[in-house]
This record gives C-alpha cells, sequence and structure tokens, in this order.
C-alpha cells in the first residue's frame, strides 16, 4: 500500500505538466500575440467593392454619346446547392441561357470559387431580370449584384469610343491592386485612352459575414465605409450628328473620313467602315458579337483612320509643291507645257492630256503629273542643294513638317506613322550616289513607297487651309467633373515653308472645285477647296482619295476622304467630303444635291457584292 | 484501517460536481454555435437540443449505476468487453464511414460509435483481470495477457481508420505503471518522442551524426569514470544502433506508410508546411478563434468564428474553440482547472482504493480522459496535429458523453463502496 502510494505521484505530476503546457500555449495565443485578432477581423469583415458610376461620353455640342445602363450579374453560391437544388430548366427559361451553358459555368464555380457567390450569367438586361427577379426566391442558393455597362444612343462612333472588356491579368498586375478579377475596363478607343478619368475611385462597405460569405449586418454601421467617386465626363471633340452622317455615307464601302477644325486639330468625325453598332460589344451578349466581328472578312473592328496607310497619291501634289517653292527652285507662276506625259530617261510618266499650263493654280486644278514631276527632278537635281540626296532629304523634312511620315500624337492607341521613303532607304535599294529624282519619281505625284493614314490626309489639309500651321489632332474638347471644364493643352505645329506660297496653294484648291477635277462635287450653295487623288491599288481597284476644306476665308472643316477601290478621287471621296461640308457648315443637305446624297447611300463597293455581281 | 465510515455509500462530490459543471458548458458551448435568435430548449432538430436529451439519458444511467452491485459490474466485465469487440469488428460490415474513418453503426435512433465504449470495456476487462488474487503483474504470462487486453480493440479500432481513438490506448501505460512496469518504459517512450521529433524536422544523416556523436561521448564518459565495465559499453552501443535504426525506420514510416494528408497534419504542426486554405484551414480558424478571444472573451453568443462557421467541427472535436472565444483566457483557465480538479481527485480515489479492480479501473479512466484532454485542446491551439477525438463531457455527441458519464459513474460507484468490500 505505502510502496504504491508514492507512485501515483508520477502520475499527479503528469497531470499538472498538461495543463500547465496546455495554459501557457493559450496564454500566448490568447494574451500574448495579438494577430488573431485581426486575422479573427479579416475572416468576419468583408470588404465589399462598390463600383462608381463610369464618366459619360458627350459631344461636342452636349449630346450625350454614352451613357451607363443597369444591368444584373446572376449569381450562385455553389456550396449552397446541396441544400437548395436548381432547379435548372426554370432558371434557363427564365434567363433564356442554354442548361450546357449553365452547367458548364457551374463547374467552373464549383473549382473557382465554391463557397461565395460568383456570377453565374453575367449582364442580365433589365427586361429579362425583371421576369426573373419575380420568381427569384424560389432559388435561395442565387443572388443578384447590379452592374452598369455603357449604352450608345446614337449607335455610331465606336471605334472612337472604344469598348470595355475584363481586366487582364497583365492589367491587373500592372494597376497597383486597384483593378481587380472581373472588372471593366477601357480596351480599346478614348474608353482606354481615358481609362483613368472615366473608371472614377472604387467605393468600399464593410459587412459581417459568415464562412459562407453570407452578409450578416452592417460592420460598425457603415462608420468605415467609403462612398465611390463617380469618373470624369469626357466632352469629346466629335459632332455625332456629322459623324452619324459620314458612316452613313460610308455604309457599304470601305474607308475612312477624318474631319478637322483647323483652329484647334479637333477632330469633328472619324469614320472607320465598315463600322458596326458599339453596343453590340456590351452585355451579355459581347464575347459572341465580339467573334462574329472579328471574323468578318471586311474586318470591321480594325481602325482605319490612323493604322490603314494608303498611297496618297495625287493629293500629295500640294506639300510637294509648296516644299519646292520653299526652297526657291520655281516660283508659283512658274509656267510649263504638258505633252501628256512628263518623259525622261527610261521613265515615262503618263497624264490627263496635252495642256499648257501658266501657273500652279493650272497644274494642281488639273491634277497635272508632268508639272509635279518636273519640279520634283529640277529640286532634288538642283546643284545649289548639294547632292541628289542632299536635295532629296531637304524635299523629304519639308514634307514631313506637314506631318507624314510619322505618328501626329493623336488620343488613341494604335496610330501608324506611314511612311515617307529616306535617302538611306534608297541607298539599300539602289546604292549610295546611284540614284537621281527620276530614279524615285513616282513619289512626286503621291505613288510608290509614300504611305498616309487617313488621318495624316485630313491634318495636311487643315495645316495648308490654316498656312501651315496645325494642331495636334484630338479627339477631346474637355474633360469635367461637377460643372469644372479640364481643357487639354492643345500643341501646335507649323509646317516648313513661308507662308507666302499658301495663298497660290489655296487659290489652286479652289479652282479645282470651280473647274477642275473636283468640278463633279461642287455646289452653288457654298465654296469650297479640294484636291482629288487616286491611289494605285496593286490587289484590285484604286483607292478614291479626296481632301477639302471651307469655308475658303477662315476655315471650319478640312476633311479628307478615302474609298477603298472607288476608283477616281472625284467618283466617290469627292461627293462625300463635300456632302460632310454641307452637312456640317448648313446643317442639312439641299434639296438640289439629295441626290448626290442617295447616290452615296446606295454605292455598294464592298469586295463581297462585287463578287456576287 | 481506523476510521469507519457509518455511511453505507459516501460519493466523492468534487468528481460528480466537476463533471456537471464540465457537462452544462459544453451544452452552452454547443448552444451557441447554434443560436440563431430562436430557440426552443428541447428542440431535437438541433445539436443543443439533442445534446440536453443525451445529459438526461446519461443522468439516469448514472443514478441506475450508483444502485447496482459493484459486483455485478465486475462479474459482467468480460461479457461487456467480448460485445464491444464483437460490435467494433461488425463495424467493418455494417458500420458508416464519417471523415473518412469507419466508426459508426446506424441504430436508427442513434449512430452507436462502438469506439467510444471500447475504452471503457478495455477498462472494466483489465481491472477485473488484474483483480484476480492469482495474476502478478510482475509474472511475465500475465503482464502480456494485460497488454493483450488492451492492445486488442486498439488494433480493431487502428484498422478502422481512428488513429485518434487508438492512441488513447497508449494512455494504459500510465497504468501498467503504477501496477509494476518500471519507470524507464515512461523515459524510453520521452526519448523516442523525442527522437521521432527530430528525425521528422531534421536531416536523417545529419541526425544520426549527432546520434553517434551523442553516444559517443557517452562511452568515453562511462571509460572514464567506470572503466572495464564490458556490458555496460555494449549496452550503450546497442542503444546507439537501435536509435540509429529507429531514426530509420521514422523517416520510412512518415514516408511510405502515411497517408499525404497524414504527413501534411505533422507537417503542419512541426512548422514545415503553412498552409492556411487547404489541409491547415481548420487549425488556422482554430487558432484564430481561440486566440481572438483575449484574455476575458467576447462574451456569450458574441463569437464571430465559431456562430459564423468558420471554424469546422465546431460542435465536435473543435468545441473548445467555442468556448475559448467566447470566455477568452478565463474560460480556457476555468476548463483547464476543471479538468486538473477531476483527475487529481480520480487518482486520489484510485490511491485508496482496496482492491485491485477499483485502483486499476479508476486509474485507467484517468488515463483516458487525460489523453483527451490533452489531445483535444493540443490540436485546436496547435501543438499537436489534428486528431479527431472529442473533449470529454463537452464536446456534442451521444455515445461519446454516454460512455464518459458512464466511466465516471462506475468510478463514483466503486470509490463508495471501498470501506464494504473484504
Amino acid at each position: 500500500m505505502i510502496q504504491r502510494e508514492s507512485k501515483s505521484g508520477m502520475l499527479k505530476a503528469v497531470i499538472y505538466i498538461v495543463a500547465l503546457i496546455l495554459l501557457i500555449k493559450l496564454f500566448s495565443i490568447q494574451i500574448v500575440d495579438n494577430s488573431y485578432k485581426l486575422m479573427a477581423k479579416n475572416n468576419v469583415i468583408k470588404k465589399m467593392t462598390v463600383y462608381p458610376s463610369r464618366g459619360l461620353i458627350l459631344d461636342r455640342n452636349g449630346k450625350v454619346i454614352v451613357s451607363n445602363d443597369a444591368v444584373y450579374d446572376i449569381d450562385v453560391q455553389y456550396n449552397l446547392l446541396s441544400k437548395y437544388p436548381l432547379d435548372t430548366n426554370k432558371f434557363c427559361e427564365l434567363l433564356n441561357v442554354s442548361s450546357e451553358f449553365v452547367s458548364k459555368r457551374l463547374e467552373e464555380i464549383k473549382r473557382m470559387s465554391p463557397n461565395r457567390p460568383a456570377p453565374l450569367i453575367k449582364l442580365v438586361e433589365p427586361s429579362t431580370f425583371a421576369g426573373f427577379q419575380e420568381h427569384l426566391f424560389e432559388f435561395p442558393a442565387v443572388s443578384y449584384t447590379t452592374r452598369t455597362v455603357r449604352a450608345y444612343p446614337y449607335k455610331g462612333a465606336a471605334h472612337v469610343l472604344g469598348y470595355l472588356g475584363e481586366a487582364t491579368k497583365e492589367k491587373i498586375d500592372n494597376s497597383n491592386g486597384y483593378y481587380e478579377m472581373g472588372d471593366y475596363v477601357g480596351v480599346t478607343g478614348l474608353e482606354s485612352y481615358y481609362e483613368e478619368y472615366l473608371r472614377g475611385e472604387k467605393g468600399f462597405t464593410y459587412q459581417i459575414v459568415d464562412v459562407h460569405g453570407r452578409s450578416q449586418g452592417i460592420y460598425k454601421d457603415g462608420k468605415e465605409d467609403m462612398q465611390p467617386v463617380a469618373g470624369y465626363d469626357i466632352i469629346t471633340s466629335l459632332d455625332i450628328d456629322l459623324q452619324t452622317y459620314g458612316e452613313e455615307l460610308m455604309q457599304n464601302k470601305l474607308g475612312s473620313i477624318v474631319a478637322i477644325e483647323p483652329s484647334s486639330g479637333e477632330v469633328l468625325a472619324y469614320v472607320s467602315s465598315p463600322a458596326y453598332d458599339p453596343n453590340l460589344l456590351t452585355g451579355r451578349y459581347r464575347g459572341k458579337n465580339y467573334m462574329k466581328l472579328s471574323r468578318n472578312p471586311l474586318k470591321p473592328l480594325i481602325n482605319r483612320p490612323i493604322s490603314a496607310t494608303y498611297p496618297p497619291g495625287s493629293t500629295f501634289k500640294i506639300p510637294s509643291a509648296l516644299v519646292i517653292f520653299d526652297h526657291n527652285i520655281h516660283s508659283p507662276d512658274w509656267s510649263y507645257q504638258c505633252r501628256g506625259a512628263y518623259f525622261a530617261k527610261g521613265v515615262r510618266v503618263r497624264c490627263h492630256g496635252v495642256h499648257f499650263l501658266p501657273d500652279v493654280v493650272s497644274a494642281l486644278k488639273q491634277s497635272c503629273n508632268s508639272y509635279s514631276c518636273t519640279i520634283f527632278n529640277d529640286m532634288v537635281m538642283s546643284p545649289t542643294l548639294g547632292t541628289p540626296e542632299q536635295a532629296y532629304n531637304k524635299w523629304r523634312n519639308g514634307i514631313m513638317s506637314f506631318g507624314f511620315g510619322h505618328q501626329l500624337g493623336i488620343d488613341m492607341v494604335g496610330e501608324k506613322s506611314g511612311n515617307v521613303p529616306s535617302a538611306d532607304y534608297y541607298n539599300r535599294i539602289y546604292g549610295k550616289g546611284r540614284w537621281k529624282a527620276n530614279t524615285i519619281i513616282s513619289i512626286a505625284i503621291g505613288q510608290g513607297e509614300v504611305l498616309s493614314t487617313p488621318l495624316q490626309l485630313a491634318n495636311m489639309v487643315a495645316a495648308v487651309s490654316n498656312d501651315g500651321v496645325y494642331y495636334t489632332p484630338s479627339l477631346i474638347k474637355y474633360i469635367t467633373k461637377s460643372k469644372k471644364l479640364y481643357q487639354p493643352v492643345k500643341e501646335s505645329h507649323e509646317a516648313n515653308v513661308r507662308k507666302e506660297f499658301f495663298p497660290y496653294i489655296k487659290e489652286a484648291m479652289a479652282e479645282t472645285v470651280r473647274s477642275g477635277t473636283a468640278r463633279g462635287s461642287k455646289s452653288n450653295d457654298f465654296d469650297f477647296a479640294a484636291k482629288t487623288g487616286t491611289a494605285q491599288n496593286p490587289h484590285g481597284k484604286d483607292h478614291s482619295i479626296f481632301i477639302a476644306y471651307a469655308p475658303l476665308d477662315h476655315p471650319k472643316i478640312a476633311v479628307a476622304v478615302i474609298v477603298e477601290n472607288g476608283g477616281f478621287g472625284a467618283t466617290y471621296a469627292g461627293p462625300i467630303s463635300s456632302l460632310m461640308i454641307e452637312k456640317y457648315l448648313n446643317d442639312t443637305i439641299s434639296s438640289k444635291r439629295l441626290y448626290l446624297q442617295e447616290r452615296m447611300f446606295n454605292a455598294n463597293l464592298t469586295p463581297t457584292h462585287e463578287e456576287k455581281n | 484501517m481506523k476510521r469507519r465510515i457509518d455511511k453505507e455509500n459516501q460519493y466523492e462530490s468534487s468528481v460528480i460536481i466537476s463533471y456537471l459543471i464540465l457537462m452544462f458548458i459544453g451544452y452552452l458551448a454547443i448552444f451557441s454555435t447554434q443560436y440563431d435568435g430562436t430557440f426552443s430548449i428541447f428542440d431535437l432538430s438541433t445539436n443543443y437540443g439533442k445534446q440536453l436529451m443525451w445529459i438526461g439519458v446519461s443522468g439516469i444511467i448514472f443514478i441506475i449505476i450508483l444502485g447496482l452491485d459493484t459486483n455485478l459490474i465486475k462479474n459482467f466485465s468480460y461479457l461487456f468487453y467480448i460485445v464491444i469487440l464483437l460490435l467494433l469488428a461488425s463495424v467493418f460490415i455494417i458500420g458508416a464511414a464519417t471523415n473518412g474513418n469507419l466508426n459508426w453503426i446506424d441504430l436508427g435512433f442513434m449512430k452507436l460509435q462502438p469506439s467510444e465504449f471500447a475504452k471503457l470495456a478495455t477498462a472494466v476487462a483489465l481491472a477485473r483481470f488484474l483483480d484476480n488474487p492469482d495474476v502478478r503483474f510482475n509474472n511475465k504470462k500475465h503482464r502480456l495477457t494485460s497488454f493483450i487486453i488492451v492492445a486488442i480493440p486498439m488494433g480493431i479500432i487502428l484498422a478502422q481508420g481512428d488513429a485518434g481513438s487508438a492512441l488513447v490506448f497508449l494512455g494504459f501505460i500510465f497504468v501498467f505503471n503504477r501496477e509494476g512496469l518500471g519507470n524507464w518504459v515512461i523515459y524510453l517512450g520521452l526519448y523516442l518522442i523525442t527522437i521521432s521529433l527530430f528525425a521528422l524536422v531534421m536531416d536523417k544523416f545529419l541526425l544520426i551524426t549527432a546520434v553517434v556523436i551523442l553516444f559517443s561521448l557517452i562511452l568515453i564518459y562511462i571509460y572514464v569514470i567506470l572503466p572495464k565495465q564490458k556490458g555496460v559499453v555494449a549496452l550503450v552501443v546497442g542503444a546507439m544502433l537501435l536509435s540509429i535504426a529507429y531514426v530509420v525506420a521514422v523517416d520510412t514510416v512518415f514516408h511510405s506508410v502515411l497517408k499525404q494528408h497524414q504527413q501534411d497534419r505533422i507537417n503542419i504542426i512541426l512548422g514545415k508546411l503553412e498552409d492556411n486554405k487547404g489541409v491547415g484551414y481548420n487549425l488556422a480558424q482554430s487558432k484564430i478563434a481561440i486566440g481572438s478571444g483575449g484574455p476575458i472573451g467576447k462574451g456569450f453568443l458574441q463569437g464571430t468564428q465559431t456562430r459564423y462557421d468558420f471554424v469546422p467541427e465546431m460542435t465536435t472535436d473543435f468545441i473548445f474553440c467555442s468556448i475559448a472565444e467566447q470566455w477568452g483566457f478565463m474560460g480556457s483557465i476555468v476548463i483547464v482547472g476543471l479538468f486538473v480538479v477531476l483527475l487529481q481527485r480520480l487518482v486520489t480515489m484510485a490511491d485508496r482504493q482496496r482492491t485491485a479492480f477499483g485502483r486499476v479501473y479508476i486509474l485507467s479512466i484517468v488515463s483516458i480522459i487525460l489523453i483527451h484532454f490533452l489531445v483535444n485542446i493540443g490540436m485546436t491551439i496547435g501543438l499537436l496535429p489534428v486528431i479527431g477525438i472529442p473533449l470529454p463531457f463537452i464536446s456534442y455527441g451521444g455515445s461519446s458523453l454516454l460512455s464518459f458519464s458512464i466511466m465516471i459513474a462506475i468510478a463514483i460507484k466503486i470509490d463508495s463502496e471501498r470501506m464494504m468490500t473484504s
């Protein structure tokens, strides 16, 4: 007995030691370590994002061209489905989706986030949602989130405005934590370029949730919540009526219209044809519609005004003549006899006929190839300007000072620079010192390697109409927030040509309309100045090019039109330009010219259409 | 024995009171995790309603046992043991699996967990065996029989995949120690646990080098102090070789025998694996709940972690979280304190028994409750791997509560009659 009495001490000691060890550890996590309290708060308090309303986009006259519509994400919490099974047939019928889609999405949700509400069907339009909401109580595992999508009441200007898409992983990683999975960001156009202004600032509310993420109340009565801040509105430079009119004129044709206000560089119209209804790229069918558009052989998603390049054709004769006069090679009233073509050793550039040209005005209004080739040859081969290479570089620098061969810096991503071949380029092809003006003579009439975007053409005519001064083209007029206007700085540039030569050229462009190559587009109600062009197209019919501005004094609009496969500049691009000018200046088209408008509306030049015929 | 007890039945009140308080706290804790604003005290669709029913059933059975004859219990102990072994075996055929372990028999009105009762049955059977005056623990044959009585249910439960319940049977080492198995068993156990831990966290070859150096130092020491003791040298060298073999064995068992989830649980405890969402989720949430309780807790029904379902298994294996979150470190002290009082009083009771049956039985249940107490709370605070065994008297569950209540009731009954038997 006594022996055993002493042995029980061992077990008693073990009990005390066990208790002591447990209490020491409990003391350390309950009293010493405070981190568990923070973790408990993070567990229970869920930060919910409150999305700000995205800034509106207006046209230059204050018309809203992009607004926000409410739509609904239908969310499901996967782990509740075992308790509250989904009546899939009814669900699919109410929301107009296929059961295959639903089961596929459910699999994804099961894998990604089964413990909290995850979007099952995104961006359901209000009309469908209203019907579903009445039955919502029948689906306890289902909830919804209100979201906004963009709406485009004018259905136009898709390429300028751009569209929204879900933030990519790259975008999220580079946003300093601003974007999260599922956020929408501008992908193209103004939506992308001015994303940081338009998006506003997210707000947050803190809610108490259980482990399933179901709300159990608001934390601290919302004292720590943060209200979202709405995005800035953008007032674009576009005139939406002119824009949609341009899109109508260009329907069933490929090409571009760019209209610029010469005194500011503001883009008044920016048509990329074929256009598409921007409403297609919002809402729940966005993905499907995007696929359809991207597979369309006419490539409606291409932003032609800044990313398509064409040989500028005869419109190039204008800056070329100005640069040559500026180097004192010829004066504007130098007279010339065209013999039906430009002849040189091994070269022959055809002209439209035999004509005597007393000055540059008559040369340009008839778009004489021989004249332009001759003066170009005279400059490049002029001994006063050094070697042909040095002289060519002087000519090229002059041309580039009109905005060719480099990006103009419009507020849109994806601008091409075009091309004005460098002397080095010719050296590589022909050998240094082994080429002369006649080797590269086609550049004098805007053919060959020289390439320009429609925007560059519009910019050039704006510069000419403004005696050489032009502004970096811009698609916005103001950024506004709570009635305050912020105007972007307008950067001005000047072509390297003495002002004294511009009146001759402007007169030549006015004469082109009165009695020259553009006379078919003339109107009795208003005067305008223009130049036709035809871009040689090795793949098919030539492209019709036309540049114009109006009025003759204090021009308000400069426009460049390119109609692919439209033939001569005067055929399609000319009438379209003149109608654009009339629409902008007079708001309406006079009854006498309605036939012209009809002809343009109805012309179908799309490749598929021609094949059918 | 000069003292003569006049009263026929003298019940050990401190044990009964501790038992009742623990059960009451358990009920409150289960209630608090399920309370949703409305409640009806006898609502059997809720866990707290069912637990209240089981508390009632336990109370009735407790009183019935106090009214029984101790000899009856003693006489039925082998039968009870054999029935439980059969039930355990039958789980293989008609059992239901929970948490991947096969350990239920669905009786319709309750889900019987034979493993809960197996501990009780083993305690009475072992007590009965050692109570025989012809049985001497020093006798190798009898000692082996004692081991086998414990090993059979332990083996079956282990085969059913319930490592947690099987582990509890290791507690019987305390009983064997008390009955004459030398202290060296416990020291050896501690040495093996230490070396196992090192084997899991350290590089195998580094550890073997350390063992060799350690034993070489001992050898040098022995050689200087006690020269020419060849037997001792052989013993030390033998121990060293066995230790090295053991290290290799632990490493092999860990990587080849244990399943991935079991390896992960151990690695999380050892700090080799950080995984708050996967395997470590239970433990991480458990520690958050307990830690966020602070010194005095968040108050009754104010425990956010346990109320909003963050802690899994929160009415059964992780019930301690609910208590520690709502009543903080104070609550922890109360629970630990109550267990200490209960266990210490039971050891004292065991010591005053005049029969081997009473002594062995009470020590057996002390060991069982002690292991449950250590392993359950130890796992919720990250001292031990997550092993699913209930906290006695507190965790939700009929089999567990009933089994522990009967254990206590029989101990009280035996103790109350200690003066009456010859």
